[in-house]
């Protein structure tokens, strides 16, 4: 079954064209990457996606369901998970809160004025703390945590959600090489054990070398090929946008 | 076939065409004091990125040591001039001062918190000056050479006021050209569109916002040093101009220049007229075009969306 | 959390011991301080727990000061229902402005909220027929079984401690997490799948419906009501006294009401120049105590702890 579909998708910023007419598809299950250089409008591109910017033109459609122009939560809620570039929690809360809030308003609770919010979910949070390797740091608050921390937790908060497509914009940025490998392994299995489709760009090219059933490369706006690891990797457009990009 | 009385009665309805120029000279006096004190804001705003309350508190001080000014340099020739300039500079110098020694400590800080510090100035300044000179009325006389009056359509119109509507669009082109024409400018430019490039460009942003600050503060204060002969220097005459300045700022555009001119003609003559055609009303219509700008067009007629 | 609410409790306790002082003084200053208490936390509940800064929280105190002022005087209705509409009201004017409010974020947002203040406030003031405009309107008399300085104080006391209660319940129940998470990442929260606009008028609503309460106690507790209340500096005022009490937490804000008025009180006593020192505080509050004194205070308790 088809999860995501991009159609046409235009996006232009005050006559600078960041997303110039990109179409892919993601089926279910499936691991997929974004990849292009700085600027190449992958974050607009999942902006557009989660509702967050408005399309110029084109259609998005989720589990069929067309989404072009839904408010961004109204798309969360329908089963999509996102994490940000920069990393995006709740600073002045705990750990356990971060989550806490994000389970809360998964289930539906957000309207409750009068019970004592402590004694929410207490169980399901720790559940998934403990499944994005956060278990003993509950009650830290997030603002203070390193880091690679604060991108587990915010794993985590997209978790919360039981989203079906997880949308993971550069989750590794700014990680050394055994942080990398931890948190890929870690999206990996809960991607594994949940069955979860999931799409995400990056600028590590081992990483999505790695586990990347299907890359895409954007640059400049335009979805300039599409295939196997394999394919990509020996796809002379593709090197040509790459020069000087060793990894 | 003789007139019919219907001609009296329009007549009666239209008033003289010289009061209706009169008003609307007026009208232009007024605007160009809120363009002084509004493009400062507008500048402080756009490059610092606070909103400064105090800016009528240093229009107000502007007024107020003009006239010290004024009483210190008695029977001297050309007092009222060296008045203006001393009044306006001492302002100037007091804005970089407030900024250097404290504002900028509130840099690190969410901006509420620079917001209510501008306030608190609002509280310190209204006071200091009740403190020092007092609660009553205090005026200057016009300058010798403008003491007159120009007739114009039958009635006068000072030649005082004459002078500020030509000074404001003197002003106006001169910051243009130094906005548009000059280094400084076009760092003051950058400066309003992304601060932190501009940090690793090497442009030493801390001095950058004490000298827009100082700036800023040396319109406000020779907005206030040129209305000292015309309005009456007293307590409040802060509070009063900053709703104004905030209006025309946000009709025009927070961080666009010619925007604030735009908007302190348009708030002057709506001023001007509202007073006579529409008393009750002009006052609930000046604030809620404010309230239509900022939700249709928060970035006023002349500006550019924030980015930030 | 057991031990929090046996303090409270006897801080009520005391509270309702104060009018055995006899002493018009305290009593009137206990009830001064129980309004403007509440209309701080109300305001506070847009500042602190919501993040949304709001300038023209005056616009729905004077709101519920006029609305019982003129449904007891010119229209004759009966204390109790004049007392209800004033929230009521306060709650509709809330939601009116709030979904204009809502659509811009922070500068923007703050400055419409001025602009519809002022807008409220112009109309209070020019409607001369309807409100007196600048003279205001005087010889609001207590009402009919609450004709005492003392009565009132009582009957203050209750109103105010029952609308903490609800407030404090919101607050602490998932709704109030949700707007504590708008408060730290508007963006994020939208991504949990809340409607954030959604949430944010409602919060301005409790907001102004807690407001126009306050306003209307006011408006029995002065006597008379002025188009001042609904000026600029009065919101202000309010928004200081929140920072001075601390905006993280559910009381500073009536604390700072408290000390604010206490001082108000002291200094106008000795000098015109209240401004000045309300200046002063304001500031250093801004440089050195941004927690305000209930955030002070706990650093403090903090330190002794970790001993």
């Amino acid at each position: 079954m088809i999860m995501l579909v991009v159609e046409k998708v235009k996006k232009s910023f005050d006559g600078f064209v960041a997303v110039n007419g990109v179409s892919f598809s993601v089926n279910k299950g499936e691991i997929c990457s974004i990849i292009g250089p700085n600027g190449a409008g992958k974050t607009t591109l999942f902006n557009l996606i989660t509702g967050h910017l408005r399309v110029d033109e084109g259609k998005l459609a989720f589990k069929g369901i067309d989404i072009t122009n839904l408010p961004p939560h109204r798309i969360c809620r329908l089963g999509m998970g996102r994490s940000f570039q920069r990393t995006n929690i709740f600073p002045r809360l705990t750990v356990f809160q971060n989550i806490q809030a994000a389970v809360l308003a998964h289930r539906g609770e957000s309207f409750n004025f009068y019970k004592p919010v402590e004694s929410f979910f207490r169980e399901e949070t720790q559940a998934i703390l403990g499944r994005v390797g956060l278990k003993d740091y509950g009650d830290m608050v997030s603002g203070s945590l390193s880091y690679g921390f604060q991108k587990q937790l915010e794993l985590g908060i997209a978790l919360a959600s039981e989203p079906e497509l997880l949308l993971l914009d550069e989750p590794t940025a700014g990680m050394s090489a055994k942080e990398t490998h931890q948190t890929i392994e870690l999206i990996g299995r809960i991607t594994r054990e949940e069955g979860l489709t999931l799409l995400f760009t990056e600028h590590d090219m081992e990483v999505v070398f790695s586990i990347s059933a299907r890359i895409m490369v954007l640059h400049q706006g335009r979805l300039i090929a599409e295939g196997l690891p394999e394919e990509i990797r020996h796809s002379p457009e593709v090197q040509k946008v790459y020069l000087g990009e060793a990894r | 076939m003789r007139s019919k009385p219907v001609v009296l009665k329009v007549r009666a309805f239209m008033p003289d065409p010289s009061f209706l120029l009169i008003q609307s000279l007026s009208g232009l006096t007024y605007a160009m004091f809120l363009f002084l004190i509004a493009s400062g804001l507008s500048l402080i705003f756009g490059v610092l990125g606070i909103l400064n309350f105090a800016h009528g508190s240093l229009y107000m001080l502007g007024a107020y040591l003009t006239y010290q000014f004024v009483s210190q340099f008695i029977d001297a020739p050309g007092q009222f001039w060296w008045a203006v300039v001393f009044g306006s500079l001492s302002v100037a110098l007091i804005g970089g001062v407030i900024e250097r020694l404290f504002l900028r400590r509130l840099y690190i800080r969410e901006e509420l918190n620079q917001l209510l510090f501008t306030y608190a100035l609002v509280l310190l300044i209204s006071d200091f000056a009740k403190i020092i000179w007092g609660t009553g009325q205090l005026s200057v006389s016009r300058p010798a050479i403008l003491k007159g009056a120009v007739p114009i359509l039958g009635q006068y119109f000072p030649e005082y006021n004459i002078f500020v509507i030509a000074l404001g669009p003197g002003i106006a082109l001169l910051f243009w050209l130094i906005l548009h024409h000059s280094r400084w400018g076009r760092i003051i430019r950058a400066a309003a569109l992304d601060r932190e490039m501009l940090g690793s460009l090497g442009v030493n942003v801390n001095w950058l916002f004490t000298v827009v600050f100082t700036i800023g503060a040396w319109l406000a204060g020779l907005g206030g040093a040129l209305v000292s002969p015309i309005a009456a220097i007293v307590p409040g005459m802060d509070v009063e101009i900053i709703i104004n300045a905030f209006i025309v700022v946000v009709i025009g555009g927070l961080g666009s220049f010619w925007g604030t001119l735009l908007g302190a003609l348009i708030l002057g003559q709506v001023i001007s007229f509202g007073i006579l055609v529409f008393p009750r009303l002009s006052m609930v219509f000046i604030y809620i075009l404010m309230a239509v700008v900022l939700i249709l067009r928060p970035w006023g007629l002349l500006g550019k969306p924030l980015q930030r | 959390m057991f031990k929090e609410n046996w303090f409270l409790i006897a801080i009520i306790f005391l509270l309702a011991l104060v009018p055995l002082s006899d002493s018009r003084f305290y009593i009137f200053l206990g009830t001064d301080i129980l309004i403007m208490g509440l209309f701080a936390v109300s305001l506070n509940l847009l500042l602190g727990y919501t993040g949304l800064v709001c300038f023209g929280q005056a616009a729905y105190f004077g709101i519920g000061a006029y609305t019982y002022t003129l449904l007891m005087k010119k229209a004759s209705f009966s204390f109790p229902f004049a007392f209800l509409a004033a929230p009521v009201f306060g709650a509709v004017a809330a939601l009116i402005i709030g979904i204009f409010c809502i659509q811009r974020t922070k500068i923007y947002f703050a400055m419409l909220t001025l602009a519809f203040s002022q807008i409220v406030w112009a109309i209070v003031f020019k409607w001369n027929s309807l409100t007196g405009g600048d003279n205001g309107i005087i010889g609001i008399p207590f009402p009919q079984h609450l004709d005492s300085p003392t009565r009132f104080y009582y009957f203050t006391l209750v109103v105010v401690v029952f609308s903490f209660y609800i407030m404090r319940k919101a607050v602490n129940s998932p709704f109030g997490r949700m707007l504590t998470t708008i408060r730290e990442n508007p963006e994020r929260t939208e991504f949990i799948g809340i409607n954030v606009k959604l949430f944010q008028l409602l919060a301005f609503m409790i907001s102004g419906f807690f407001s126009a309460i306050a306003g209307a106690l006011f408006a029995i507790f002065n006597h008379s009501v002025f188009p001042d209340l609904l000026f600029w500096p009065h919101s202000a005022e309010v928004l200081i006294m929140t920072l001075l009490g601390g905006m993280y937490s559910f009381f500073g804000p009536l604390v700072g009401a408290a000390v604010m008025l206490y001082l108000r009180m002291l200094v106008t006593s000795y000098t015109q120049y209240w401004p000045l020192i309300m200046g002063t505080i304001l500031a250093l509050l801004l440089f050195f105590f941004p927690g305000g004194i209930v955030g002070f205070l706990k650093t403090q308790r903090l330190f002794s702890r970790e001993k």
